[in-house]
């Protein structure tokens, strides 16, 4: 599928993206300083074609707006965007276009995408027609048909003329993802795919994004459920205040996390076993809005480990002394 | 007796109009003991949320109910809003969700709990004002953030603010109804955490409602799994998880993924559960289970007793031998 050899699908380098803070009439007046939300400030990453990235952080934390800019929903401050090869960081609308198809967008909530008046069938094909692809009725009708058989909504036939009100939850999810298939991407943005759905049919989902990635498709998934990055991502990066603060393969992060944002985290999580009450390493306040943004490591505030220097240094993203893959980074001065 | 809450064969039915009834509880039973935590977990539609408002008296006029609510073995749903309301907020207390909807939006966080004391005769002027900053204190807002509109809030504080108007006057018994499902998961553990030591430090009963399975292994003494308006398993929640004997908790703890594990190997369960505005027949999870024989499409189980404190709905439990793991 993809011509590039052993070039990521999709490469994000130093990315940044920043917004203006509205002030109201009373700061205006005043002459208040304009402020600046940080919301992406510095993130590199890289998604390979069968490859499923996790994006992990709390609300505000920048991984929708990464996303976002990826996607080229919102601007892009500075940094560049590569995808397939190409610099889309600036490309204009017109040029961008073909490339849209190629990376799709999966949303959190299968209630509020699909359009209610659509059945399974239009609303399938609408990317088609938008994309003015598929040629004659009969080649659009198959390849509907191909991408419900992908998502396993099968046999079609039962499928094409039902409505999202006669879908449960899980089927609207795949309808979703179908819609985004028709078009044949090659990478493929799932915000939060299941954190809506029942826990019954939550795994159903991943387990049908996992079969999609290893066909080939690059997944970039943003989700704030580390277990569920844990059991399906091939890599973490865990995002704290606009940036990646540790980045590596999954069971590394997971199992020999050296950031100790990371390390609470990962202890807030709520274990299945009520014999397995370990103490959570809970973090007081809540993370600093984007606007002030801590000096030295953004982290340091808040970080139960900081010594003096951590005001004053900012950590870059690096190999850990305790790594034991080389791909495996983290950005703390005392790891 | 030494039950303060205890319900009995809760039915509630919602009226659908033209298309009938739905019928959204089908006879639950439970029971908290003072200090005891409970969860009630289940997925969505499983009639958790109903069950938690019937207690209340908190449930729509399209509803009826039947069963007994007992508090302190008096029953408080005979007598309707007259029977209920000399012990709502009072003796139980609820916090939901969205913490939004409890609060009012135009009025600041301290005054809306100053009106809950005077309503409620618990104090009055600046005796109340005082309570009312020792509540907030007690769940972790600083007392002069009173000030503060409830947009002002970030959400873990307004849920520890709506924490704070519940326990206003000192209830024996505080229903969660997925108190933490908004919130990010360091503001989850923090909540958890306050909730945790309101229970220990004031011997508060608590009943918690979630999906979330994992929230109630780790808060919880008891848990009762519902489905399709029922009950289907209720035990400790180390026997919920180490000797599941109904197949649907074994499996949605199976679905429940955990740090640790291999790739991709997290169960998911077939289907859906099944329609409650038309009769069930037989065991109402066996479509979708992974165990089912004979009797299951014929003869709806009953929750019986499988071990010390622990009860289960499932046929294979009267088969000799059956493997359950």
């Amino acid at each position: 599928m993809n011509a590039n050899g052993n070039r990521p699908l999709l490469e994000v380098e130093d990315l940044v993206v920043r917004y203006p803070v509205p002030r109201g009439l009373v700061s205006s007046l005043g002459r208040k300083p304009k402020e600046n939300v940080q919301a992406v400030d510095g993130v590199t990453l890289s998604v390979r074609s069968g490859e499923l990235l996790a994006l992990v952080g709390e609300s505000g934390c920048g991984k929708t707006t990464t996303a976002q800019a990826v996607l080229r929903l919102v601007d892009t401050t500075s940094g560049a965007i590569r995808f397939e090869g190409r610099d889309i960081t600036r490309l204009s609308t017109r040029a961008l276009r073909p490339l849209r198809r190629r990376m799709q967008i999966v949303y959190q909530d299968p209630y509020e995408s699909l359009d209610p008046r659509l059945r399974v069938r239009a609303t399938v094909e609408e990317p088609l027609a938008i994309h003015g692809l598929g040629g004659s009725k009969t080649e659009r009708e198959e390849r509907v048909r191909t991408a419900l058989a992908r998502v396993e909504l099968s046999p079609p036939e039962l499928f094409l003329e039902r409505f999202p009100h006669e879908l449960s939850g899980g089927q609207r999810q795949r309808v979703a993802i179908a819609a985004g298939l028709v078009l044949e991407p090659s990478l493929l943005v799932a915000d939060e795919p299941v954190s809506m759905l029942d826990v019954s049919v939550r795994a159903g989902v991943l387990r049908l994004l996992d079969r999609l990635r290893e066909n080939g498709l690059g997944i970039l998934m943003i989700t704030h459920d580390l277990s569920t990055a844990a059991r399906f991502a091939d890599r973490i990066a865990v995002m704290y205040l606009g940036r990646i603060v540790e980045e590596g393969p999954a069971q590394e992060v997971v199992h020999n996390a050296q950031h100790p944002y990371t390390k609470a985290l990962l202890s807030v999580v709520p274990r299945r076993d009520p014999r397995d009450r370990a103490r959570p390493q809970i973090l007081t306040g809540e993370t600093p809005d984007a606007v002030r943004i801590p000096s030295g490591c953004r982290f340091h505030p808040r970080c139960p480990v900081a010594i003096d220097e951590c005001s004053l240094r900012d950590p870059v993203l690096e190999r850990p002394r305790n790594a034991r893959t080389p791909d495996h980074r983290a950005a703390c001065i005392l790891a | 007796m030494s039950e303060l809450l205890q319900v009995e064969d809760l039915h509630v039915w919602f009226d659908l109009q033209d298309s009938g009834e739905l019928h959204a509880v089908q006879g639950v039973s439970l029971s908290v003991d003072p200090g005891e935590r409970l969860g009630l977990v289940g997925e969505s539609g499983c009639g958790k949320t109903t069950t938690a408002l019937a207690i209340m008296g908190l449930l729509p006029p399209s509803a009826s109910v039947s069963g007994r609510v007992l508090l302190d073995g008096k029953d408080i749903l005979d007598g309707g809003e007259a029977s209920i309301r000399p012990h709502r907020w009072v003796d139980i207390a609820i916090v939901f969700q969205g913490a939004m909807n409890a609060l009012n939006p135009v009025r600041t966080v301290g005054s809306q709990i100053v009106e809950a004391l005077e309503l409620h005769g618990r104090a009055e002027g600046g005796q109340a004002r005082l309570r009312a900053g020792e509540l907030l204190e007690s769940v972790g807002i600083p007392a002069q953030r009173g000030t503060r509109y409830p947009h002002e809030l970030s959400g873990g504080m307004r849920q520890r603010a709506a924490i704070a108007m519940a326990l206003s006057c000192n209830p024996r018994i505080l229903i969660a109804d997925e108190p933490t499902t908004a919130l990010d998961v360091m503001v989850q553990a923090q909540i958890l955490e306050l909730l945790d030591g309101l229970c220990r430090d004031f011997g508060l009963a608590l009943l918690l409602v979630t999906h979330d399975l994992p929230v109630v292994a780790q808060l919880c003494d008891q848990g009762a799994v519902m489905y399709a308006g029922e009950i289907v398993e209720r035990g400790s929640v180390d026997d919920l998880y180490h000797e599941p004997r109904h197949p649907y908790s074994r499996l949605l703890f199976a679905a429940t993924p955990d740090l640790d594990g291999k790739r991709g190997e997290v169960a998911s369960i077939p289907g859906a559960p099944p329609r409650l505005d038309r009769p069930l027949q037989g065991c109402p999870f066996r479509p979708r289970c992974d165990r089912a024989f004979a009797p299951c499409a014929k003869l709806r189980p009953r929750l019986q007793r499988v071990g010390e404190h622990h009860a289960a709905a499932c046929h294979l439990n009267g088969v000799p031998e059956v493997a359950w793991t």
